[in-house]
């Protein structure tokens, strides 16, 4: 675990940092994707932006509304640095809504969209990795293999090690995937199941799983759901893919087919 | 197997896995098996419990135990404290976070002593100096006890990397926020410890 980065007099917050450069890297990918998919790079770049800063600021209102009282008598407490003041379902919420209303302005249609963010999400889960890597989050089950690190007391199975070989193994198989003709939305679905996928499988070596239902890991069950829905999204966007057009035609399709 | 129907499809030039994709049988029996895997799996990863095992200053896991002596006289035990939510600081008298963030602190002990808030404000000794130390406490009019890292022993445990760093302990001595680095606001002091003395 690595997490300051000292240069000189600085010290860098390692994790942030890859967090940052996932974006980075992530929302270049997308943008170069666009075109192929008939559509404005500038569109999807602004949507990331918009989305992350609309991210932030829900998260901290939403952070904030759960303790207006203490906020009330300090309003100045609201634009604090801090990142342990965020709220994290409110900071989404507030993402998605943004990026929604955005794509609406664009233009965007839905399914070509998402395809484009595709490789980028996927590049950003090994940035992620990284993160986790270099914070000793997301930190393994006590194992006695031969592999295992020492973390937080314990020797522990490496699962940000792990983590980062199989999001490689997946950019990998999306950006080879993202040059076969298909239809709208099967580059997206794909990657979503795989995502979920991997995470069903690499959650099984987690330590401070959350736990329900008596011994079950909530993320896996959560993943299960996940891959089950683009499972059904992707059988049937195949099926209208079949229906309407008697076949796909490549890339480019006409937004109106979305559903 | 059931094949005469998607590969009418295919001679309209349709790639295959597409086909396969939307004919229902085929991509029932693939998702029927990807799934059944996936809750297997789920299954053979069930555990017990999830406790996280071991003291180490990160959520979640208990906090490290230590004795040290305090400004003044006097010792200190960190698991003599269990049943209070503690906030552990780590500080040091020439540092200007330290500095800014003391007042809130304070203020933050004041309004919350009474419901259970202990508030040890470790200084770090070994790269600070004792009277520097107490005329620092004087300075600020502290009133919490101030236990003294003489020899860096607290630093190390908890990894040390940034200050100040403070931890935030909760009733049964586990440790549910770290926030490294500093000032923190008197509104994240008040919000966190807010959080901790509310759950019982």
């Amino acid at each position: 675990m690595f997490p300051i980065l000292q240069v000189g007099p600085l010290a860098i917050q390692l994790p942030g940092l890859l967090l940052l450069a996932g974006v980075w890297v992530g929302s270049t990918i997308a943008e170069r994707e666009a075109p192929k998919r008939g559509l404005s790079g500038e569109a999807l770049s602004s949507l990331v932006f918009f989305g992350l800063v609309a991210g932030l600021l829900g998260a901290r209102l939403g952070y904030a509304l759960k303790y207006w009282t203490v906020y009330a008598e300090d309003p100045l407490g609201l634009v604090s640095l801090n990142l342990n003041t965020l709220s994290a379902p409110e900071g989404a919420m507030a993402a998605l809504l943004t990026a929604l209303i955005v794509a609406r302005r664009h233009h965007l249609p839905l399914w070509p969209t998402l395809d484009a963010f595709a490789p980028g999400l996927a590049a950003f889960a090994i940035f992620a990795g990284l993160a986790d890597l270099s914070s000793g989050n997301a930190f393994g089950a006590p194992t006695s293999l031969p592999w295992a690190i020492e973390l937080w007391g314990a020797q522990r199975h490496p699962s940000q090690v792990y983590a980062i070989l199989l999001a490689m193994a997946v950019f990998v198989m999306i950006r080879r995937l993202s040059r076969a003709p298909a239809f709208p939305g099967f580059l997206f679905l794909t990657w979503l199941a795989l995502a979920a996928a991997s995470r069903l499988f690499l959650e099984a070596f987690r330590g401070g799983s959350v736990i329900v239902l008596g011994s079950l890991r909530a993320a896996q069950l959560m993943s299960l759901i996940i891959l089950g829905t683009a499972l059904l999204g992707l059988h049937r966007r195949a099926r209208l893919a079949m229906e309407t057009e008697g076949g796909p035609r490549a890339e480019k399709v006409t937004p109106r087919q979305s559903s | 197997m059931a094949k005469p129907k998607a590969s009418a499809r295919e001679t309209e030039g349709v790639p295959s896995f597409i086909a396969r994709l939307a004919d229902r049988r085929r991509w029932g029996a693939l998702s029927g098996a990807i799934l059944l895997v996936g809750l297997v799996w789920t299954g053979l990863s069930a555990t017990a419990q999830q406790a996280a095992g071991g003291a180490s200053p990160r959520e979640g896991f208990t906090a490290p135990d230590f004795r040290l002596g305090l400004l003044g006289g006097g010792e200190v035990t960190l698991s003599d404290l269990r049943g209070k939510v503690v906030i552990l600081n780590l500080w040091a008298s020439w540092c200007p976070p330290c500095r800014a963030e003391m007042p809130a602190l304070q203020a933050v002990y004041d309004a919350n002593r009474e419901r259970g808030l202990e508030i040890l404000a470790v200084n770090t000794t070994y790269q600070d100096s004792e009277a520097g130390a107490a005329r620092f406490v004087e300075e600020y009019g502290l009133t919490f006890p101030v236990p003294l890292d003489r020899t860096g022993e607290v630093s190390r445990s908890y990894l040390l990397r940034a200050l100040p760093t403070s931890f935030f302990i909760g009733r049964d001595g586990v440790i549910r926020s770290v926030v490294i680095g500093g000032p923190m606001s008197e509104t994240t002091i008040r919000t966190t410890v807010e959080s901790l003395l509310g759950d019982g």
